[in-house]
């Protein structure tokens, strides 16, 4: 893309600034980090789209009723049993249902926009929490090093040789009927969150505890510390601004991931069940139809399908935007 | 080497007892309903459940019950029974396990082919047409759930009721010493499909290796030197083949969880429909069991590509 281009600019205007600093009289001032990010991101028009197209859904989450009523269909759990044949098959695609029935007459765009919901919810607060894990178990084992770096690394090793969705299937059928741990965790959403965040937090700590053990050995941690600053400080204050780029870069390629890692449980049955409304779960439930029944397995998977791609365009175009040295 | 070999394998070891541990706990601790009560079936008296809390040797400390379960998986290779079927899950799993080899094997053929020689293509023909359309096409790929499009695939290409068709449908395995041609064309869409998403990630990240690796002061020489550009190609492709080994055996877990959805979409009776059918069954013996033996799978894949990693690059093993 571009980015060659307007990176030659900036050195430009770099050097422009620091003649600035002699010139007194200069009218261009210096850019923030987060100023030259934002010029590079305006300039990638995908990135840009998927971010509106982000935008987009979470306002079609958070307003689904609404959105719902405004175009005139029912409600996710209203059954109509009038839409489906003699023989129990569901009607397709009317303009009344544009998406189709399903076999208990649900409307299924209704369905899929509840379903985004799910998505959303599994996708931000799920990476959010595993994020602060990882980044906390990071900074500590990359800071600290020695026996506290054994441990953690040992405990990511021993994470990661665990098969995610097979662990998932599990826990997953453990919690399903009455929740688990005696009950702290119940059945649907936080099960997955809580499996998402259970496997997906060493990811983040290893790639945070490689970026420490370099940065703890620069200059600015030593001039921190000779001026008796606390390891806690050095850590929060010094370091991990130095790490808002990759960690911002990881976490938003995390969201797609983790919502596929929720489908997938849905779809397998151990997820989110019905009557809430789960695009994993829906194309389960189309699974037995899908022959007979196109749409009720095509829509949510193609809502899935662009979600997904929309978070992994944003991310691809966040890490370029951050690190223009990337090659594309 | 040796020296760094037998480090690995030791630590390869403790992570499995660790592992192990980390399962039967979960297993035990997390799930509320009683194996016993699920196992004596619908209203049973208190005496046979007691009866089978013994038999299953539910009545003894936590402790004690570990103890057991790590001698019988190290010791006897018993990965304990099913609740519902009462037979080994070892020799459960062994039935099965053919399915599963042949369609993970299969789909890892699939993954490293395409995904390594797309990449490399791509980085050569860099920001062409073809550059741009087979990264677009990897980033559909990786976005897509890999359930998702098997069901696809089957309403398109499969002879039964696709629209073309090409393949044989779902529940058309058969095993490959029964009939050799008609494994092979079963499994060609089940393979393609589990292989997507991995090789799409591989593709991505050969072609970043690969475009890095071009950009380097030897290869400028290699070329000056007069080398033809296929021995400067081979030679880039060397070396930037390297760095991916490591990350190939961590998609080893990714290719075995997807195994289970593929497995349970295009009906093949392998480890993962095993799974699924233990969900529906509440048979955690046998989940344990298939959670551990995928480990195990994960575990060595990883000793074995750190081990090669060591082999290609001498300085790994000193650190």
């Amino acid at each position: 893309m571009a980015i060659g281009g307007s990176e030659a600019l900036e050195v430009s205007e770099a050097a422009g600034t620091q003649l600035d600093f002699l010139d007194l009289g200069g009218q261009i001032a210096a850019r923030s980090p987060l100023q030259l990010f934002w010029r590079r991101l305006r300039q990638d028009r995908v990135a840009l789209v998927s971010a509106g197209f982000i935008v987009l859904l979470i306002v079609l989450a958070v307003a689904a009723p609404l959105v719902i009523k405004i175009l005139g269909l029912p409600g996710p759990n209203v059954q109509n049993l009038n839409l489906t044949d003699e023989f129990g098959s569901p009607l397709g695609p009317t303009s009344g249902h544009p998406f189709g029935v399903d076999q208990l007459g649900h409307d299924v765009m209704s369905r899929v926009i509840y379903g985004t919901r799910v998505s959303l919810e599994v996708g931000i607060i799920g990476t959010a929490l595993s994020t602060l894990i990882g980044v906390f178990f990071g900074l500590v084992a990359g800071y600290y090093r020695g026996w506290v770096d054994t441990v953690i690394s040992r405990m990511t090793d021993v994470v990661l040789s665990i098969p995610l969705l097979l662990l998932g299937i599990g826990i997953g059928a453990a919690c399903a009927v009455k929740g688990c741990l005696g009950g702290a965790i119940q059945p649907g959403l936080r099960v997955i969150i809580f499996l998402i965040v259970f496997a997906t937090w060493p990811y983040m700590a290893r790639i945070v505890r490689g970026l420490v053990l370099s940065l703890r050995e620069r200059e600015f941690v030593d001039a921190s510390r000779a001026l008796g600053a606390s390891d806690a400080r050095i850590m929060v204050r010094e370091i991990l601004p130095n790490l808002t780029a990759p960690i911002i870069v990881f976490a938003s390629l995390q969201i797609p991931s983790n919502i596929l890692i929720e489908a997938a449980l849905s779809f397998l049955g151990v997820g989110i069940r019905p009557p809430t409304a789960s695009w994993g779960q829906m194309i389960a439930s189309a699974t037995p139809i899908f022959n007979t029944a196109w749409w009720y397995m095509v829509f949510p998977g193609a809502a899935l399908l662009l979600t997904v791609l929309a978070f992994n365009l944003l991310g691809d175009g966040l890490r370029d935007a951050l690190n223009p040295r990337g090659a594309r | 080497m040796t020296g760094y070999v037998i480090r690995r394998v030791v630590w390869g070891i403790a992570l499995l007892i660790i592992v192990c541990a980390l399962t039967f706990l979960l297993f035990r601790i997390i799930p509320t309903g009683n194996p016993a009560v699920l196992r004596a079936g619908r209203d049973p008296q208190p005496q046979l459940i007691k009866e089978i809390e013994r038999v299953l040797g539910l009545d003894k400390s936590l402790p004690t019950q570990f103890w057991d379960y790590i001698k019988g998986v190290f010791l006897h290779f018993n990965f304990g029974y099913s609740y519902y079927s009462q037979q080994s899950v070892l020799s459960l799993i062994r039935e099965r396990l053919p399915a599963t080899l042949s369609l993970t094997l299969g789909a890892a053929v699939v993954w490293m082919v395409a995904g390594l020689s797309i990449g490399i293509i791509s980085a050569l023909k860099r920001r062409t047409f073809w550059d741009r359309a087979s990264m677009g096409t990897a980033l559909v790929l990786i976005s897509a759930p890999e359930f998702w499009l098997g069901l696809l695939a089957l309403l398109l290409f499969s002879n039964d009721i696709g629209k073309l068709h090409l393949f044989p449908g779902a529940g058309s395995y058969v095993g490959l010493t029964a009939d050799p041609l008609k494994w092979f064309t079963s499994l060609i869409m089940p393979w393609c499909v589990l292989a997507a998403g991995s090789a799409a990630v591989f593709a991505r990240l050969m072609r970043g290796s690969m475009i890095e690796t071009m950009d380097e002061d030897y290869i400028r020489t290699a070329r000056a030197k007069g080398l033809p550009e296929r021995r400067v190609i081979r030679q880039g492709v060397r070396s930037s083949i390297n760095p991916i080994v490591t990350l190939l055996a961590l998609e080893v877990g990714v290719l075995l969880g997807g195994a289970v959805l593929i497995e349970y979409v295009f009906n093949i009776p392998g480890v993962g429909l095993l799974a699924y059918h233990s969900i529906v069954q509440s048979d955690f013996e046998v989940i344990q069991g298939t959670v551990l033996l995928a480990s195990m799978f994960i575990i060595i894949a990883n000793i074995a590509a750190d081990i090669g990693y060591a082999y290609l690059d001498p300085r790994v093993r000193y650190s």
